[in-house]
């Protein structure tokens, strides 16, 4: 199961972040996760939100460079190793991290890591088969 | 309906329009020596009197004129006719500094109409089309030069002038323009946001497009024709000489026929002001033989072009202008290289995934020339990683570099972010303080 994340192109200049924050304010549209990349000249905001169609025609109406990507979102258990195992099984398939990021969940001892991999299918499957838990797009939206 | 406005004219035999040209030449010397006092104490100076000058042939004994002398002579000082004769002024954005003044009289006008109608019918249009004027209307000349041209033709003028492209495209499509007249760069701007409204070039009836007033590229010509569904002709005009229709394109779109009855054309070395041979690439000068309040005698335009009398394939003997590479003063040396902005254009364009929105900043860091390219993303060229964009940057750096031979700076930027062009595109920003 994928999820949806929303991709920001940010120039470096002041009172970016700012105008897209409170563009996510206006349109009532809650934050679940967010990692920013950062460049020299730019950078690149990613967001896991409540809404990601909403959020998507909010930032595209106000000439924000948007995409959308499938990425993998994981449950994992919030002690010592709990992302080492699943770093494991990644590399163990040969599958390719791009990036990720991670949040811990209000329930007590749970973590939750975003994972944008080479492929999907691949992940899923190598995931799944070592009983990972793989959280589902209204898992997250709803969280 | 004729593909020609004035076929004896555009159709001339080359030795009768040299014998018109020569007979209107002559008076036109002699009136200008006579009402201005600036073209008698230069013509004075350089020794050269009005009967000296009896043909095309001997143009070359005359001083040239340079925008300094219409800044020196401000606001009136070039004028050959009495102010009560002058029906209409115009001016020049003084972007570069002072800005100048031209006057017309009605047969001006009337001149000025006929060539624009010349041009409107090269480009196919007729009485029955709707004409959409998006130049700016006011001291521009775009705007109602083009205006007089149309209404001569007999066509439905849309007066839309520039601003609220939401509104135009829907002047566009509810009144049913055929015949559009902008800016190259405002051209592709209403074709974007019609993608943005959700309206396709089916929905819209234009065929044809006259833009001109800024230098474009072959490959902006094709994105246009491609976005809007229809052909793109150039026109050409400067405020000094008369304004839009100074020069126009035909069908064939390789190059613009000047209204040689009005307008004689020179290219000269811009460094020594020689006179150089047909189809040598030089510095554009005009000079104008029929125009009663505002005679220009050889105006150095600081545009660089090619001249061509290759037989036309429209049937036109007019000598064609090979697009302006642009202008002289557009021209930026950097690092010991010449530099036209629409060299970036091209190259930007040429990678197929970029639009033809850009900035060059050029700077100067421990005296050394440094130049950086702004470029607006597009949808094509983001995704969510860094990687993918520093890619972009690098295959822009890398066509720069092998195209024009320096090596630049290229930064991505928001979509619209660059300064946006109603009227025209602002290229570039030299910051080198060399003077």
């Amino acid at each position: 199961m994928l999820i949806k994340q929303i991709s920001v192109f940010v120039e470096n200049k002041p009172g970016r972040l700012c105008g897209i924050t409170k563009l996510l304010k206006e349109n009532d549209i809650d934050i679940r996760a967010l990692s920013i990349a950062d460049t020299k000249d730019f950078g690149i905001l990613r967001l896991i939100v409540n809404k990601p169609d909403q959020a998507v025609e909010a930032l595209k109406n106000h000439d924000c460079m948007v995409s959308l990507t499938n990425v993998v979102a994981v449950g994992i258990s919030d002690k010592p190793g709990g992302l080492a195992a699943v770093m494991d099984t990644l590399y163990a398939y040969n599958i390719t991290v791009e990036y990720m990021y991670a949040f811990i969940s209000k329930e007590a001892d749970k973590a939750y890591v975003i994972f944008r991999v080479d492929n999907n299918d691949k992940a899923l499957e190598a995931l799944t088969e070592k009983d990972f838990t793989i959280l589902t797009s209204e898992q997250v939206y709803d969280m | 309906m004729s593909k020609y406005w004035n076929e004896a004219i555009e159709c001339a035999k080359p030795h009768e329009m040299k014998a018109l040209q020569s007979f209107r030449l002559s008076q036109t010397v002699r009136r200008v020596y006579e009402n201005v006092p600036f073209y008698r104490d230069k013509m004075d100076t350089a020794g050269v009197k009005p009967e000296d000058i009896r043909s095309v042939e001997d143009l070359h004994k005359l001083p040239f004129v340079v925008k300094q002398d219409l800044r020196d002579t401000y606001p009136y000082g070039m004028f050959a006719v009495p102010m009560e004769q002058v029906v209409r002024l115009h001016a020049s954005s003084g972007t570069t500094g002072k800005q100048i003044v031209v006057g017309y009289t009605h047969n001006d006008l009337d001149m000025w109409a006929d060539c624009c109608a010349r041009a409107i019918t090269a480009a196919g249009g007729d009485k029955t089309d709707f004409m959409h004027v998006s130049y700016g209307y006011g001291l521009f000349t775009g705007g109602l030069g083009i205006h007089g041209g149309a209404e001569k033709v007999g066509m439905t003028v849309i007066p839309v002038s520039v601003g609220n492209t939401n509104r135009q495209i829907n002047i566009i499509k509810d009144f049913g323009s055929t015949i559009i007249c902008c800016t190259p760069s405002y051209a592709l701007f209403l074709a974007e946001t019609m993608q943005e409204m959700g309206i396709s070039k089916d929905d819209i009836k234009l065929k044809a497009g006259i833009f001109g007033a800024e230098p474009w590229t072959e490959e902006m010509r094709k994105e246009i024709e491609d976005k809007l569904g229809l052909k793109a002709f150039d026109i050409y005009g400067l405020t000094e000489i008369i304004g839009p229709g100074v020069a126009f394109e035909c069908e064939e779109q390789t190059g613009m026929h000047i209204n040689e009855d009005n307008f004689i054309v020179e290219t000269i070395n811009p460094d020594t002001g020689e006179v150089l041979p047909e189809g040598e690439q030089g510095e554009l000068v005009f000079t104008c033989i029929t125009k009663e309040a505002f005679p220009i005698i050889r105006y150095r335009t600081r545009d660089i072009g090619v001249l061509s009398r290759n037989k036309c394939s429209c049937g036109r003997t007019l000598v064609k202008m090979l697009k302006p590479r642009g202008r002289s003063d557009d021209m930026l040396i950097i690092r010991g290289v010449n530099v036209f902005p629409s060299q970036i254009e091209s190259v930007l364009l040429s990678l197929g995934n970029s639009t033809p929105h850009y900035q060059l900043i050029v700077d100067r860091v421990n005296n050394t020339d440094t130049l950086e390219i702004k470029v607006e993303l597009t949808a094509e060229m983001f995704s969510d990683t860094v990687k993918s964009l520093e890619e972009h940057e690098r295959a822009i750096k890398s066509a720069v570099e092998s195209t024009l031979g320096i090596s630049a700076k290229i930064t991505l930027v928001e979509p619209k972010t660059l300064t946006r062009f109603e009227g025209k595109a602002v290229r570039v920003i030299d910051n080198r303080k060399l003077h």
